[in-house]
């Protein structure tokens, strides 16, 4: 990292800004035999989920979709409804935790928290900054990919434990979407992944860094990354279950779909499993087509917006910056469009975007083979 | 394959279209929709921004015509008793006591110069029970029981619904009672004496006839 003219803020014990130094220097932070440093790089992302759910998630979404209706929305508790989210969050902690006579016990409670893990999973590999990644994998996309899946199973469990037609119907067209939209959004990945040869996060987006900002991102290294980019959107609006897709819990059919018989605290986590999802595939959107933590401003002459905006905090910044940007297309996306039929949903799959994704593969491949 | 195609167009120009329409209302909603009536030519005009009302605070005010709570102005109130009998729902009671000749001008006048004859210490309308239907307020002779514009008085407690209107207090209802009582058997003696008289100025008359 070049001179920045804004000083950077470095914990005491973590000084150093090169790469992965705050992860690095945490992991070795033990208390005799505790591992203390690992417990807290875990915790940085369930708080960072906890907090962005609670204020932009829930708050900021109803918010967003107020706005677009011509309406207020929550305006009661504090000044502009700001405290309405801790008074539902009272709701839900004083709510009776029911169990429904004739569920399935173990899986009824052992969902939520699949769901949860399968999404705070995928976390492990977010470079939050570049000085900050929960585990730097070589192979830390396919992971991201792979490790999402555990989430169906969640799904699944959720939805078969409640013995409830409408949940069981939910979670079976949930595990149809998912399983078949993880392929155009894998494939589509698969581009970024070429274009950056390699799996590893941390060096996905050092290869788009550079002095002319947002002109290294591979959204506007090659002419055909909009394609894959826009794939991957689409597809991972479906796997997080967001309109226009968002069948699996269609309200207007099947009550709530697969946590139709979740109460309070139980419903509350899949909830947040359901933000951290979201929040999950913007960063992964951003990283992989728009340079992460790389700052989008570039060098103008004596203006080094590049430099004076790059650093382990502006690349915690402009992060977490663009990922909120995502989910505010994603909330606009779920206000404008209204839900997909099943077969649409599978047309959309299997006609559409699979092929394109195929194209966009090849393209990309060509592109990377014989353009310098 | 042109109707693939064409789908995908028309997905894509349609998603725009809509994103562009969604967007245009978010960035409007830092204004408010103006308050033009019905009656104001630019009625329709108002499309842009915010239409929340936030009701306790802000309101719509009803028409000075409205029809909705039941109100007596006890005062023009003669005690007549129609309205009771008129109701469908029994939604009034009242009690009446007779005002003593020596009352009569303590009773007073209606505002239309008519002279009360009965004291009203109970005029009760229960307005959670009140359907509004107005056939009480035709045949109150006197025009007292009215329908307000006020609309919304809900109350916490039931029994706060039922509306007391009587011009007298429990007190002074018993001494106008026990006054009209004494009146009354004051009256009743006078009558039975000027009967007994009679009957004795009658036998007297048949024996001096004899």
């Amino acid at each position: 990292m070049s001179v920045s003219a804004i000083p950077q803020i470095s914990l005491p014990f973590l000084m150093g800004n090169s790469l992965n130094a705050w992860s690095d220097a945490l992991a070795g932070l033990t208390i005799s035999w505790f591992p203390l440093g690992l417990v807290i790089i875990a915790a940085i992302p369930l708080v960072f989920i906890a907090l962005y759910a609670l204020t932009y998630g829930v708050y900021g979404e109803r918010k967003i979709s107020a706005f677009m209706q011509d309406r207020l929305g929550p305006m009661e508790v504090g000044k502009w409804g700001i405290l309405q989210t801790l008074a539902d969050i009272l709701k839900l902690l004083q709510k009776e935790d029911i169990v429904p006579a004739s569920a399935d016990k173990f899986l009824f409670v052992v969902g939520p928290g699949i769901l949860f893990v399968g999404s705070f999973l995928a976390f492990a590999v977010l470079p939050f900054s570049p000085a900050f990644i929960g585990a730097s994998l070589n192979v830390g996309l396919f992971y991201a990919i792979g490790i999402v899946a555990i989430e169906v199973v969640g799904i699944l469990a959720a939805g078969w434990g409640s013995n409830n037609k409408w949940s069981l119907y939910g979670a079976v067209r949930s595990v149809a979407q998912i399983v078949s939209y993880e392929i155009p959004a894998s494939i589509a990945l698969l581009c970024g992944a070429m274009m950056a040869g390699t799996l590893d996060m941390q060096q996905i987006n050092l290869h788009q860094s550079g002095p002319y900002g947002f002109a290294h991102f591979y959204l506007f290294q090659s002419p055909i990354a909009w394609l894959p980019f826009l794939i991957y959107f689409i597809a991972s609006l479906a796997e997080t279950n967001r309109a226009p897709f968002d069948i699996p819990e269609a309200e207007s059919e099947l009550v709530a779909g697969y946590f139709t018989e979740y109460t309070g605290m139980k419903f509350a986590v899949i909830f947040l499993a359901e933000y951290g999802s979201m929040f999950m595939v913007s960063a992964i959107l951003a990283i992989v087509f728009l340079g992460g933590w790389n700052s989008p401003l570039p060098n103008l002459g004596a203006l080094a917006l590049y430099d004076w905006t790059s650093g382990p905090v502006w690349g915690a910044f402009w992060i977490i910056s663009k990922g909120f940007f995502f989910i505010f297309v994603q909330m606009w996306l779920r206000w404008t469009l209204p839900r997909l039929r099943v077969d649409q949903l599978m047309y959309l799959c299997w006609k559409v975007l699979t092929p394109f994704a195929f194209i966009a593969f090849v393209l990309t491949a060509i592109w990377e083979i014989y353009v310098p | 394959m042109s109707e693939y195609f064409n789908n995908i167009k028309t997905g894509a120009v349609t998603i725009a279209t809509g994103m562009g329409i969604t967007l245009k209302h978010f960035f409007n909603a830092v204004k408010r929709k103006g308050d033009a009536g019905i009656d104001d030519a630019d009625y329709f005009r108002q499309v842009d921004g915010l239409c929340t009302l936030q009701y306790p605070r802000e309101a719509i005010p009803t028409p000075v015509n409205g029809r909705y709570r039941l109100h007596n102005n006890i005062e023009d109130c003669i005690g007549c008793g129609q309205c009771v009998r008129a109701c469908p729902i029994s939604c009034i009671s009242m009690e009446t006591i007779k005002v003593t000749p020596d009352d009569l001008a303590v009773c007073g006048k209606t505002s239309d110069g008519q002279q009360k004859k009965f004291w009203v210490p109970v005029f009760d309308i229960d307005v959670a029970k009140c359907m509004t239907c107005g056939i009480c307020v035709s045949v109150c002779p006197t025009e007292c029981l009215v329908h307000t514009p006020v609309s919304d008085f809900s109350e916490f407690d039931r029994s706060n619904m039922i509306y007391h209107f009587g011009n007298l207090t429990r007190l002074e209802a018993e001494a106008k009672q026990r006054k009209l009582a004494e009146v009354q058997a004051q009256a009743a003696k006078e009558k039975q004496a000027a009967a007994a008289k009679a009957a004795t100025d009658k036998a007297q008359a048949e024996n001096s006839g004899q």
